[in-house]
């Protein structure tokens, strides 16, 4: 499968401090990679960096996103290309409507491939489509953005711009926290049903709940900044069983 | 203080004795008047419009007035107007010679952003001659002559209707009420009349588009609307292309007089060049059961000083006021809003909304007063400020003075800086910085937006979008 995301010894301060301290990683086409660890290992950290967040400053390594270096890259270029995050706190924009925003973005993609952008009434036909298979109403997408909105609504609806966006490599941040059990199964069913489109998955996440209906296919723990340990998904009832420590005495 | 320069007459290129004998219609005047205020000046532009004595009466003790009174110090910074280098009138055929090559190129080009037709930019730059909106116009004014309704130029008003003007002007805003209100009535040219008798319910907005002349986009602009008992008018005015002015000061007045149980909206949008001083005095008087609601925009200019006001004396009125500010590098927006409960039963609800970037710097400034006899009143003051960056800056200035304590207030505050969150939030997505400040900025005055009529949202969006060009990053 296609070659998406390669991270090589990436390090990342934020105000002199460094957070990430030399991180590897590879996420192929159709591949699932879940990412554990304690609190404040630098998981986000990873995420945000992908996506080109400006507060972080890379000292050393590199990345890239389909052989072309993503750091060199602004985080609108990143979407366009193909990059996606689900973030772990969707920001509110009031006024700006769910609806509006998302078919500006949306269009804004197709504009980088060069194709017409949709008018509002095929827009809306295509995201119906995606709400339906979501269980979400539309009458979330004629409220602010994120405004007002309850967590389990402000992460269904990143997962309803992932669908509708369809990028190749979705990196989702704590997406489940905040979720009932089923709205996690149709994020998981959302997020599969995008893996038969070769997407990539990196899924950050603290709980096994998830990996149940998201079936990853590589497992690493983050820990102080580092990939204690990469494996299969085998590795995500060792978690489960022995918690993290296990990982941090083997680093010490 | 400021010194008067009274210009000597011979420094006045008048015919020897041509003003001061009374009317003279017949005369085409074909001097003009130089710069600067005088009572000889003031005495000139009455007689040029042929006005009955009483006008021409008050125009000399406004002048009066003005010259007594300082340049207030308590707002924005105004010691940068130099009165008597402006022109206090112009002849109409005087603007249209001004030329289009003359209009600053960055004004151009925004028209050019703004779709806005040549023909109409080169009118709404001042140098354009009649807007021709004749046609469309045509089936309205049929309508509203059925009706008995009158909107038309100030000072056609005063020549058509003098005794309805008389009856009203400088009723709602006396000559001496403030030094901006007095020089307004000393020179004041052009603005609208308006008149909607008693029930009349007027369903199409009157647009001072349509009856734009030259005359009308005088920086004196006087505007009288009176509307009966029960009747019900909207009044929109200006537009989002940026108003080239001759001259850097914009003084208006508008008077509202709304009787008994009728309904006025005003709602304007205006968009001065850099350079232009815009002090306007807009108040409002809202008799029993009466709504009067100001819809209040304001974007360009050097300063702007605008604090559209109500004065609720019947029982049962209602003040509805929505005021927006965007103050951009090198700009002062200080706006804001007045509502005075003079009576029982009244309610106000004040939306004010600033945005500030570039080091632009926004004050909202607001008058809530209750007096002792408004019992059971109801005021809601709410102001947002949105400042997009470090340089730019927002002040709230709120003054309440309530004197009873059966009534109901509530104020509510919020500053907010467009983050770096929001913006990377919305970048992540795929929009460009400029494109994401543009649709925080559009989402932050989304509660007024969806107040104007159609045309003028589309365009405010637009203007936004052409505001946030390079503003960011």
């Amino acid at each position: 499968m296609v070659q998406l995301l390669e991270v090589n010894n990436l390090h990342v301060q934020v105000e002199g401090k460094e957070i990430l301290k030399g991180v590897t990683l590879a996420v192929k086409a159709g591949e699932v990679h879940a990412l554990m660890g304690p609190n404040g290992s630098g998981k986000s950290t990873l995420a945000s960096v992908l996506m080109g967040h400006p507060g972080y400053e890379i000292t050393q390594g590199s990345a890239t996103f389909l052989g072309q270096n993503l750091l060199a890259m602004k985080p609108e270029e990143r979407s366009r290309m193909g990059v996606f995050l689900a973030f772990q706190y969707p920001v509110a924009v009031p006024g700006l409507t769910a609806e509006h925003f998302l078919r500006t973005a949306f269009n804004a993609h197709r504009e980088a491939r060069g194709e017409k952008p949709l008018n509002p009434m095929d827009f809306r036909t295509l995201v119906q489509a995606e709400l339906d298979r979501l269980q979400m109403k539309p009458e979330l997408l004629e409220r602010g953005l994120n405004d007002g909105f309850s967590g389990g609504e402000k992460k269904r609806l990143e997962i309803l711009q992932l669908a509708v966006l369809k990028p190749q490599l979705a990196v989702l941040d704590e997406t489940d926290s905040g979720l009932d059990v089923d709205a996690m199964k149709l994020v998981a069913q959302g997020v599969n049903s995008l893996l038969g489109f070769a997407m990539g998955v990196l899924v950050i996440t603290h709980y096994q709940r998830l990996l149940h209906y998201l079936k990853p296919t590589h497992v690493h723990v983050m820990v102080n900044g580092r990939m204690a340990k990469s494996a299969g998904p085998e590795l995500v009832q060792a978690v489960e069983n022995s918690g993290y420590d296990q990982f941090t005495v083997a680093h010490a | 203080m400021i010194n008067l320069r009274l210009p000597m007459p011979s420094q006045l290129k008048y015919p020897a004795g041509s003003y001061q004998y009374g009317f003279h219609d017949e005369v085409k005047p074909v001097y003009a008047i130089p710069p600067g205020l005088s009572e000889r000046v003031v005495e000139e532009i009455s007689h040029i419009k042929n006005e009955p004595t009483w006008m021409r009466e008050r125009r000399l003790k406004a002048l009066a007035a003005f010259e007594a009174r300082r340049v207030p110090t308590w707002g924005a910074d105004l010691s940068g107007i130099d009165f008597q280098s402006i022109c206090y009138y112009l002849k109409p055929s005087e603007r249209q010679a001004a030329s289009w090559d003359k209009v600053p190129e960055k004004i151009k080009q925004t028209f050019d952003k703004l779709g806005i037709p040549q023909a109409e930019a080169k009118f709404l730059s001042g140098v354009g001659a009649q807007y021709d909106s004749e046609a469309v116009y045509h089936n309205l004014k049929e309508e509203w002559k059925k009706q008995g309704v009158i909107f038309m130029d100030m000072d056609s008003g005063l020549r058509e209707h003098p005794e309805i003007v008389k009856q009203y002007f400088g009723t709602v805003i006396p000559l001496n009420d403030n030094k901006f209100a007095a020089l307004n009535t000393a020179a004041w040219s052009g603005g609208s009349f308006v008149y909607v008798p008693r029930g009349v319910q007027v369903t199409a907005p009157l647009q001072a588009y349509f009856r734009l002349n030259a005359q009308n986009m005088g920086q004196f602009e006087r505007t009288l609307i009176v509307a009966e008992e029960g009747s019900f008018v909207t009044y929109v005015e200006g537009c989002t292309a940026p108003v080239y002015a001759v001259d850097s000061l914009h003084c208006a007045v508008v008077e509202i007089i709304a009787k008994p149980y009728s309904r006025v909206r005003y709602t304007t949008m205006q968009n001065w060049s850099n350079d232009v001083y815009n002090l306007v005095t807009k108040r409002a008087v809202a008799l029993e059961g009466a709504t009067v609601e100001w819809v209040d925009g304001n974007f360009g200019s050097k300063v702007t000083m605008k604090y559209p006001s109500v004065f609720m004396k019947g029982r049962g009125s209602r003040a509805d006021i929505l005021s927006l500010a965007y103050a951009g590098p090198g700009q002062h927006q200080d706006a804001g809003a007045k509502v005075v409960h003079l009576a029982p039963d009244t309610c106000s609800n004040i939306v004010s909304k600033s945005i500030s970037r570039g080091g632009g710097r926004t004050s909202y400034r607001g008058l809530l007063h209750v007096a002792a006899q408004a019992k059971h009143s109801k005021a809601k003051v709410k102001c947002d400020a949105l400042i997009m960056d470090p340089a730019s800056r927002s002040d709230t200035y709120p003054t309440n003075d309530v004197r009873t304590r059966e009534v109901q207030t509530e104020h509510e505050a919020t500053v907010s800086k467009v983050g770096e969150e929001q913006l990377f939030y919305l970048r992540a997505r795929g929009l460009s910085e400029n494109e994401a400040a543009s649709l925080i900025v559009a989402g932050f005055i989304e509660p007024i937006a969806r107040e104007l009529p159609m045309e003028y949202a589309v365009e405010l969006n637009r203007l936004i979008e052409l505001e946030m060009e390079g503003s960011v990053g």
